[in-house]
């Protein structure tokens, strides 16, 4: 209070100028202001522009008059949507999928960075960790054509179990081995990626914690608990708050390049089936809008209830 | 020292390199069969090296014009495109960095709502349309110019140097845009190597956008070349039996093709990777400190 009242006393108004402080504050950084504009009409351009196409989820779309005059049709399309079996379907597999991921491939770059971290920091180990971060960077179309190779009759998945005297399967068109496939192939693309955000965190660690619980008599995984655990875990629910903020969207990027028409039952997800009802089925845009709005609505609230959840009974910091 | 070499330390490294190298294998085994002849995928007759090793199928990919002028598509678009998003995003970041900057906040909260909330699939393809992006090479570079997360990382590594490198610049009169250029950029270098290739591989990746906006097949990045070759392929996949897919000759020629594309595909992020990786663990790592 006292301090605020100091420095407005002290900040005198420059008598060659009459301009307000906040225009004055402004034309000093004009600069910053030239270098941050390109940043703001992107985002203004190709995020905040197209939200206003929402109100197609309570229009009826008629090409020819555009967003703004097709007719309003009040809840419409939301009952329309309700009433379609095939968005059920969708919005139970997006549920299963993403519940499946949080279950079985969350874990997974936790624990490789917990065994990455526990081993000296040699040659070998950054070879090692370079393999596993590679997959990261390759797009999902090579990837699932990589996995149709593997998976495809001549593939190597096929030739193992031949090897074993076992008779041939075709994974990708059964519904519950394709799901299998997308947990796997999912680990295997991006746990060394995520590993390396655990691992950021745990380098932040100052050593001689270490050494003083080894000076204590700790052993290797009593300080592994008291002390990398901790760190971990609040990695741990950042990323998960952001895993359940987007629980809606299930990997369209993963689905779309691998799945086809026989496990739509079992792999069809929201993402998938608004593309293929816009651009190959027509069942009409203010459909797509209407479920892409339910989705963009139902992942806002699950990650200001995950944040809210970490934050109160958690314990942890959170967003 | 907390960690000699002991028992556990070697159990842990034996099981790591094991799983490197399962995580290894397919991209080899797929190097492997484009390297083979038709007969010999279909043979089953590649397990670990070809069996006669033969370059066929690259040079029946080269001979046909479509991959060359892939290539050539997605190399404008990668070039081209990871120039801007660093011009872009590096400007956007720096001025965010400055806590003092009036409006900052509003600003800021308005990219972070982004990330939760959009238009979806059909305001959003409506919104390009209307830009004339359709058919353009540029629908894979402008819409994708700044990438979020990438954002966030370099605003916080901004945040971290020192400002009384700055602060001298200042009082000789240098503007903010030449303190970004002539100070700031040469000492982020671990930030700029990440984002280049982050930004460069994602350019090279990108199918989604080009598979909506591009029809014309002249302008088809080699990812959607890629994409529909695999497509016509898994539409097989998906219409025939099993037990015909099991048995049968399906898709058997194509395999040594499909490899062969495939690693066409992977080359060069393969070739610029290695000398990258160094840089972005301490980008991200900086980088990844909430500030």
């Amino acid at each position: 209070m006292s301090n605020s009242v100091q420095t407005a006393l002290q900040h005198k108004p420059d008598p060659r100028r009459s301009r307000s402080p906040l225009r004055n504050e402004i034309s000093k950084h004009k600069y910053l202001y030239i270098l941050v504009a390109p940043t703001i009409l992107f985002y203004l351009l190709f995020t905040y522009v197209p939200m206003y196409g929402i109100v197609l989820a309570f229009k009826e779309f008629d090409y020819s008059k555009g967003i703004f005059g097709s007719p309003w049709i009040g809840f419409g399309n939301f009952s329309n949507v309700f009433a379609n079996p095939d968005f059920l379907n969708a919005f139970r597999n997006t549920v299963l999928i993403s519940f499946g991921r949080l279950l079985i491939e969350f874990p997974a770059p936790i624990l490789l960075a917990l065994l990455l971290n526990e081993v000296s920091k040699g040659k070998l180990t950054r070879v090692i960790q370079t393999v596993f971060t590679f997959p990261h960077f390759i797009s999902w179309v090579v990837i699932s054509g990589i996995l149709v190779g593997i998976f495809s009759s001549q593939g190597l998945y096929n030739q193992l179990l031949f090897l074993f005297g076992l008779e041939g399967r075709s994974v990708l068109t059964d519904g519950p081995s394709f799901t299998a496939v997308l947990f796997l192939s999912n680990i295997w693309k991006e746990a060394g990626w995520s590993a390396i955000l655990y691992l950021a965190a745990i380098a932040g660690i100052n050593p001689e914690l270490y050494e003083a619980a080894a000076v204590d008599g700790a052993n290797r995984f009593q300080q592994m608990k008291a002390i990398t655990w901790p760190v971990v875990k609040s990695t741990a629910a950042v990323l998960l708050i952001l895993a359940v903020g987007n629980i809606m969207n299930g990997g369209f990027d993963q689905i779309f390049n691998l799945y086809n028409p026989a496990v739509y039952k079992y792999s069809d997800i929201l993402d998938t089936l608004v593309y293929r009802s816009a651009f190959q089925d027509a069942t009409g845009f203010g459909f797509s809008t209407t479920v892409g709005f339910l989705k963009s609505v139902i992942n806002c609230a699950l990650l200001l209830a995950a944040n809210y959840f970490i934050k109160t009974v958690a314990k942890e910091e959170g967003l | 020292m907390r960690r000699g070499p002991n028992l556990a330390n070697v159990f842990i490294t034996i099981l790591l390199a094991l799983l490197s190298l399962v995580a290894l294998f397919p991209f080899y085994q797929t190097l492997m069969m484009s390297f083979s002849t038709l007969n010999d995928v279909g043979a089953n007759r590649i397990f670990l090296y070809p069996a006669n090793f033969d370059l066929a199928a690259y040079k029946f990919l080269f001979a046909e014009g479509k991959v060359t002028r892939g290539l050539l598509v997605s190399g404008i678009v990668t070039v081209a495109g990871t120039a801007v998003s660093l011009m872009v995003t590096s400007a956007g970041a720096y001025a965010l960095s400055k806590k003092s900057l009036p409006g900052r906040g509003l600003m800021f909260g308005g990219i972070l709502f982004t990330l939760f909330f959009n238009g979806g699939l059909i305001p959003y393809f409506l919104t390009l349309q209307k830009l004339h992006l359709q058919n353009s090479l540029l629908v894979m570079i402008l819409p994708l110019a700044v990438n979020t997360f990438y954002l966030i990382l370099m605003k916080n590594f901004f945040q971290t140097i020192s400002p009384a490198l700055e602060e001298s610049a200042k009082i000789d009169g240098a503007n903010d845009i030449t303190i970004l250029a002539r100070i700031v950029i040469p000492v982020s270098m671990p930030i700029m190597a990440t984002m280049f290739l982050f930004y460069a591989v994602d350019r090279w990746n990108e199918w989604w956008l080009p598979t909506i906006f591009i029809n014309d097949t002249k302008l088809y990045p080699l990812q959607l070349v890629l994409r529909n070759a695999l497509t016509n392929l898994s539409a097989s996949v998906g219409n025939a039996s099993a037990e015909a897919l099991v048995r049968g000759t399906q898709n058997a020629y194509e395999g040594s093709v499909r490899g062969a594309l495939i690693m066409i595909a992977v080359a060069p992020i393969l070739a610029v990777y290695p000398f990258v990786q160094k840089y972005f663990a301490q980008g991200i790592m900086i980088g990844s400190i909430k500030g």
